[in-house]
């Protein structure tokens, strides 16, 4: 069942800012992490080695998915 | 529970409360503090972009793989006569027609090799240096191993790929390609 809106715990602005900031951090490692699996999985492909290719591709969905996920929670806090 | 921002200094026009505001005031605020939100917030939107970015070429790869593992290797084809070349010499050929060049290289009375001319940082020709037994490339000081292929030094990320080589009555014969990562 949805909260009421008076039952929301709302955050201040300055609470806003500090877990914005904590979450910018978080997504900015994960796209590094997505980055570093780019370039490996490129590396792999031109050595002809496929099978690290759907794993990472796997890995790099579940760091989108995660991002989402923090932006979501960006969006609730609003 | 609600305490008061502190940071809230202009009042909206209408005098309604800063969240009850319509979404467009919203985002675009005229106080600092409330735009360093809104500017952090639309960061992380856009690295959310970035992210489907990079998931999108992500799989592009898988595709590709799936492609490439499908295609059928070029064949058998005749790039040289054993006596063409004298020990410490190199030929360029193509293979297939039309390729990039490759080069093949006499290392020994019965050895030869064949790799990509191609340094694989960035695609520069590489020079052979069969005498010292390396390849070089001069863009970036890479050096290759002559009877391996395997990077020696510098910065490329591979082992030069390999024409995997046949000798038959004399002639020798180009008969695959093997790329490889170490």
């Amino acid at each position: 069942m949805k909260k009421p809106d008076a039952q929301k715990v709302r955050f201040t602005r300055e609470r806003k800012l500090t877990i914005i900031n904590a979450i910018l951090i978080f997504v900015v490692l994960i796209v590094i992490l997505q980055l570093w699996l780019l370039t490996a999985s490129m590396n792999a492909l031109l050595g002809d080695d496929h099978a690290v290719l759907i794993p990472a591709a796997l890995v790099s969905l579940g760091c989108l998915g995660l991002n989402a996920g923090l932006l979501w929670f960006v969006y609730r806090i609003d | 529970m609600d305490t008061p921002d502190r940071d809230q200094v202009t009042v909206p026009p209408d005098g309604r409360a800063p969240q009850d505001q319509p979404k467009w005031r919203k985002d675009f605020p005229i106080d600092w503090p409330q735009d360093e939100y809104v500017s952090r917030r639309d960061l992380i939107k856009f690295i959310g972009l970035t992210s489907a970015s990079f998931v999108t070429g992500q799989f592009a790869l898988v595709v590709k793989s799936l492609f490439d593992r499908g295609a059928a290797g070029p064949g058998a084809q005749a790039i040289a006569s054993v006596d063409e070349l004298a020990v410490g010499e190199t030929k360029l050929f193509e293979y297939p027609a039309g390729s990039t060049p490759r080069m093949l290289a006499r290392l020994g009375e019965e050895h030869f090799v064949a790799y990509d001319q191609q340094c694989t940082h960035l695609l520069c020709p590489v020079i052979p240096k069969v005498v010292d037994g390396k390849f070089h490339c001069p863009c970036h000081n890479g050096w290759f191993d002559a009877a391996t292929g395997n990077v020696l030094a510098g910065p490329p990320p591979r082992p030069l790929p390999r024409v995997t080589l046949e000798t038959r009555d004399g002639v020798v014969y180009a008969t695959g390609i093997e790329r490889r990562t170490s």
